[in-house]
């Protein structure tokens, strides 16, 4: 038996954009392979694309936040409000999720495009009234999804200033994790106020409708209404920054993509699922423990194990033909599991597809010549965050 | 070609919609799948088999 690895092995700086570049070796040789985590347990590490398809898509592994084989990527504890429908399994879990699905058919979300437009509209002319430099995080990647979750949840107007603060503290890269928990609790609180104030004057926000339609009618309870609140708030506003600001600087560090996308803006969907597939940004988190005892890639995995998939690791498998070239035209690019795989796939993933074509195709369009105002070595790349990203990026045009 | 789906599985992330928009739609009321067509001509296949793979849940059944 091999000596078991230690998880998690970080991606390298030489390549910032690349899995962590064991995992490629590791990939061909055991797919499916325990690993040793910081707390002593070792749960199973998933890095093959078909393995990685095989257990997020088989209801033989559990999602359950509570079970105690569940790895754990995070030092603190985690509050107890904040588990949501990512952490449950079926038939809870689809019941809520059945909620909120109507909100993000590709229909709804495609009807929010002007609304996204605009927001980033908005976000460019300041920019460009302000004239160079700026940082591509700060002044455009981080405000573009939290004002557009702020519509969807209706905390708009003068309320905005304050959930800003608040999911700032929530991201905050430099919190230690004592910080980090005492934010996620106020984030608690705030999103708690939110519903009581949405409970006496209800709009047509989907957090109203929540309330109106779930909460009044007793489907849901006022404390899973706060749970869901806060997924939506939290898990589709860092991701889809960060997504932001690193697709920006991969495609400026790829000038030939970069004149294609360019020249044929009707690649941008396409390049938008390469862009997903090439980063990964969710290097950590996704992790399941197995409720009966099942083989994948040829290994058993026993009842009562936890397994970690490792999504980038999975998007940079032979399956994408020279997976380490950015391809925006490549032709199987959309099958990328960069949002998951099975009943838990990302809920916003539409939403986040428009919200990453908009802000690319208008960022290109408005800034033509929008380059780096750092040399690429000194972008802090967030190597050991949950999900990846950049905390800077000074760009001039 | 013979398609089905299994509204119990689907969990409405709508890449069936994407893939095949002549073939599956989202419901309303809680983004469900709709089979609009059930014996889709043989030229969408390519679009319906790429449907059945994308889809997370295993909620599309494609038989020749
Ligand atoms: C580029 C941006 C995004 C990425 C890469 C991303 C990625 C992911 C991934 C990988 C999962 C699955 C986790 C697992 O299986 O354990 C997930 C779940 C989820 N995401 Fe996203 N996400 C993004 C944006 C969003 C947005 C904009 C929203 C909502 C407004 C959102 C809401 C959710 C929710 C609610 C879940 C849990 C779904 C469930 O368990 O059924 N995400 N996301
Ligand atoms: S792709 Fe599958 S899960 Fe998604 S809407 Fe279509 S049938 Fe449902």
């Amino acid at each position: 038996m091999d000596e078991i690895l230690d998880y998690p092995e970080l991606r390298a700086a030489a390549c910032p954009f690349a899995p962590p570049p064991g995992y490629a070796e590791l990939r061909e040789r055991a797919a499916v392979t325990r690993v040793r985590m910081w707390d002593g347990s070792t749960p199973f590490l998933v890095t093959g694309y078909h393995e990685a398809r095989t257990v997020l898509g088989d209801s033989r592994f559990s999602a359950d936040g509570t079970h105690k084989a569940m790895p754990r990527f995070v030092k603190f504890e985690v509050p107890a409000e904040t588990f949501n429908l990512g952490r449950m399994d079926d038939p809870e879990h689809a019941r809520i999720r059945r909620m909120l699905t109507a909100h993000f058919t590709i229909r709804r979300t495609e009807a929010m495009r002007p609304m996204v437009q605009e927001i980033v509209d908005d976000l460019l002319d300041r920019l460009i009234a302000e004239g160079p430099p700026a940082d591509l995080v700060a002044d455009f990647a981080f405000p573009l999804p939290s004002r557009v979750i702020g519509e969807l949840l209706g905390v708009s107007g003068p309320g905005f200033a304050e959930f800003q603060r608040i999911s700032k503290g929530v991201m905050d890269f430099t919190a230690s994790a004592e910080e980090m928990g005492a934010a996620l609790g106020g984030m608690v609180d705030y999103v708690t106020g939110l519903c009581a104030a949405k409970r006496d004057d209800p709009g047509d926000d989907v957090l109203s409708r929540l309330i109106v339609d779930q909460e009044l009618t007793g489907e849901l309870t006022p404390q899973q209404v706060v749970a869901t609140a806060l997924v939506l708030l939290l898990a589709g506003h860092e991701t889809t920054a960060n997504m932001i600001a690193l697709s920006t600087v991969l495609l400026l560090r790829h000038p030939d993509q970069l004149a294609r996308l360019r020249a044929d803006p009707g690649l941008m969907a396409n390049a938008v699922e390469e862009l997903l597939r090439y980063i990964t940004i969710v290097q950590e988190g996704t992790g399941r423990v197995a409720i009966e005892d099942v083989e994948v890639g040829g290994v058993l995995i026993p009842a009562g194990e936890g397994v970690i998939i490792n999504l980038p690791s999975a998007n940079w498998d032979a399956h994408f033909a020279d997976a380490h070239e950015l391809d925006v035209s490549r032709a199987n690019a959309r099958e990328h599991v960069a949002f998951g795989f099975g009943v838990h796939q990302c809920l916003g993933q539409t939403l986040a597809r428009v919200e990453l074509q908009i802000a690319l195709e208008t960022l290109l369009r408005r800034l033509p010549a929008l380059r780096l105002d750092v040399p690429f070595g000194e972008l802090p790349f967030l190597y050991e965050s949950m999900n990846y990203g950049v905390a800077r990026v000074p760009v001039t045009w | 070609m013979k398609v089905s789906v299994e509204e119990d599985k689907c969990c409405g992330a709508g890449h069936c919609v994407l893939a095949a928009p002549e073939v599956f739609d989202q419901r309303e009321a809680d983004g469900i799948v709709i089979l609009l067509d059930p014996s889709p001509p043989l030229a969408l296949r390519d679009k319906v088999a790429e449907a059945s793979f994308l889809c997370p849940a295993a909620a599309i059944m494609v038989e020749d």
